[in-house]
């Protein structure tokens, strides 16, 4: 069983986003990049698999700047192989040409269960996994959990509403979003990403920049907010006064 | 430090008595050694693990461990668990201990948890068996530089609020006479810029010539070591040694009993080394100049931080600017200066609320809150910048809001100086 598992880096929202509001543009170089937390979901559970049945694991990452650090810290955890694609990318290449790069990739190297995150915080729609798994002709699933290798076939499981899960079994070749691992994504100790740092290698690959039918971008903005919050002020019999005020008001209390 | 040494002499005379030693020896193997004690051995094969086994089990430790006094914990029991097969890898043992050094003080074996901890620690932490909040601190430190999870772009921002100049080093572009390394929660936490906004003020009343590095200082990283992330606080000695190693400045002073053990023992490993001291000793001899004026008429006690006190000998700087407070008065709690109990943030404590509480009767903070309030004391006052907030939540989880006020001694001085 070969797993490939796609990883990418995301804006680190910890730190407020770079927005240029007179262009409505993104500051990408302004702001600081983390490893999307879905995709570090997706690698756990293919290091869970490869506990399991022995898996061969490689993770892989467009290189859209600095991903070593995701991808040493991805192979301290257990991957076996850490790929990068090369090329004409940046941090702000869309979703649509990382995946036509990656389904490129995965035409050329056989895998036999691609899993990705779910989503990222720049591709809250999934895009990623399903396109590579639609220009491959694969068969696809999103927001999985549970995943299990049961002989020839994988099984995994979707919620849906209404509280009902189903669970699945397909052929490989597969590609998945993970919604969640099984257990919380793993700690690599610093000691250890160093030492891979030292030890082991990122593999370049060359990937075509193919041209492929595109959205445009107009402009990133931040919502108007819409209604204010009152705020209310005094000690706290006045403010006890003002709640029963508004709560008989708006009629939300009998008598 | 003052430590009873065991003396095995070959024979000894008291009152004219003689008492050979020989009785005392071990002629044949005790029952002891008839258990498998390949789990010990396992442990104490670990490097910085070995005194483990040096234990003969006297439970002078116990009788000193504040672990102890709210839990089922201190290093006697580790040994004899270990002795008895139980792996210390897996038990919630091996993340209780605070790297308080009570332990050590009274040891007349040295079995030294000091080390013992983060080495047996950082194998845990590769087997990956550490509790996942421990593990957050440590990814929050590798990524922001702060175990807060804070964006490091705002680690100078409390400058702001200072109302004086604070240099920041990069854009100062001159030398310093006092390198202030301000760390994370005195950068972070609202409770420690209060403090750090009350030093800036005394520096500049006194006119220091200081400098801080700004968003160029990460974590010391001396508690995540002892927590057993070794290659973190590589990575962020290495990181903090190279900026320091920019600037031009006669010594260093922290406000972080922590990062002074770092500075102190572990940077110079680093090529870090610079004279170092904790911002009360930096303090102390310049009372006279502080015009400390308005009086706080308060009876107040002082909480030791075990870093400056046990691990690193410091008990009168801090009581001496208490003392040079105008109608102070200074009462002491019976665990004081070398038996002081610890807060229960130190050797990672603090990122491990949770985990703890399942093994403890109550927190360590809460503990000393009541001792505190014991002695009658108005305000409890500290000097490490884990304190104020674990000590202020445990007045409040004690019921004692209103009874006892958390200050540091920092604060203290501005209040008295009327810069705060």
């Amino acid at each position: 069983m070969r797993i490939l598992v796609l990883s990418k880096s995301v804006p680190d929202l910890v730190e407020e986003l770079a927005l240029d509001e007179d262009n409505g543009e993104l500051l990408h170089d302004d702001m600081t990049y983390v490893p999307s937390e879905w995709d570090d979901h997706a690698l756990e559970e293919a290091l869970l698999l490869k506990e399991e049945v022995g898996a061969e694991v490689t993770v892989l990452a467009v290189d859209t700047g600095d991903v070593d650090n995701m991808l040493f810290t991805a192979l301290a955890k257990g991957a076996d192989h850490a790929v990068k694609l090369t090329g004409d990318f940046d941090l702000a290449t869309s979703n649509r040409k990382r995946a036509q790069a990656i389904a490129n990739y995965l035409r050329d190297n056989t895998f036999d269960l691609v899993l990705s995150g779910v989503q990222a915080i720049d591709d809250i729609d999934g895009q990623i996994p399903a396109i590579v798994a639609g220009l491959l002709e694969w068969p696809h699933a999103s927001v999985v959990t549970e995943v299990s290798i049961q002989g020839e076939q994988i099984h995994f499981r979707q919620e849906y509403g209404g509280g009902l899960q189903a669970e699945f079994s397909a052929q490989a070749p597969l590609v998945l979003g993970i919604q969640a691992a099984r257990k919380p994504p793993r700690y690599a100790s610093i000691a250890k990403v160093r030492q891979m740092m030292k030890s082991s290698t990122v593999d370049e690959i060359d990937a075509s920049a193919d041209t492929v039918p595109e959205i445009e971008i107009r402009r990133f903005f931040k919502p108007v907010a819409a209604g204010h919050a009152e705020m209310i002020e005094g000690d706290p019999e006045e403010v006890a006064d003002r709640i029963i005020t508004i709560l008989k008001e708006r009629k939300l209390v009998r008598g | 430090m003052q430590k009873a040494k065991p003396i095995e002499l070959e024979l000894a005379v008291v009152n004219g008595i003689e008492l050979p030693g020989h009785w005392n020896r071990m002629f044949e193997p005790r029952v002891i050694s008839e258990y498998d004690l390949s789990v010990l051995d396992q442990v104490t094969s670990i490097e910085g693990a070995e005194s483990l086994g040096y234990c003969y089990q006297c439970g002078k430790c116990t009788a000193v461990c504040p672990v102890d006094t709210v839990g089922d914990y201190s290093p006697r029991k580790v040994f004899r668990r270990t002795q008895l097969g139980a792996s210390l890898i897996d038990s919630p043992d091996l993340w209780l201990c605070t790297t308080c050094r009570n332990c050590l003080r009274v040891c007349p074996k040295e079995v030294n948890m000091i080390e013992i901890m983060p080495a047996v620690r950082e194998q845990a932490v590769l087997e990956g068996k550490a509790p996942e909040e421990l593990l957050t601190a440590f990814e929050n430190t590798a990524r922001y530089g702060n175990p807060l999870g804070e964006p490091p772009r705002k680690r100078a921002d409390w400058v702001k609020t200072a109302e004086v100049p604070v240099p920041v080093m990069s854009q100062h572009k001159a030398p310093v006479d006092v390198l202030w390394f301000v760390e994370c929660y005195p950068s972070y936490h609202p409770r420690g810029k209060d403090a750090s906004v009350a030093l800036a003020r005394l520096f500049n009343a006194l006119g220091i010539e200081f400098g801080i590095l700004g968003t160029e200082e990460k974590c010391s990283g001396d508690s995540q070591r002892m927590a057993g992330e070794k290659g973190l606080f590589d990575m962020l000695a290495e990181h903090n040694v190279k900026m320091l190693s920019k600037y031009q400045f006669n010594q260093i002073v922290v406000t972080d009993p922590h990062a002074f053990n770092a500075f102190l023992h572990e940077y110079p490993k680093y090529g870090g080394e610079w004279p170092v001291q904790h911002y009360t000793q930096f303090l102390a001899p310049l009372i006279d100049q502080m015009n400390l004026t308005r009086p706080i008429p308060k009876k107040v006690t002082f909480h030791d931080p075990c870093y400056l006190g046990r691990h690193n000998g410091e008990y009168e700087a801090p009581r001496n600017l208490l003392k040079a407070i105008p109608e102070l008065d200074l009462v002491e709690m019976g665990h004081c200066r070398e038996t002081a109990y610890c807060c229960g943030g130190g050797g990672g404590g603090m990122w491990l609320d949770s985990f703890v509480r399942d093994y403890t009767s109550q927190r360590l903070s809460e503990k000393r809150v009541r001792e505190a309030v014991e002695y009658g004391a108005d305000i409890l006052a500290v000097t490490c910048p884990y304190e104020v907030s674990r000590f202020e939540d445990a007045v409040k989880s004690t019921g004692n809001t209103g009874k006892l006020e958390v200050k540091d001694i920092a604060e203290l001085l501005a209040y008295s100086a009327q810069l705060i």
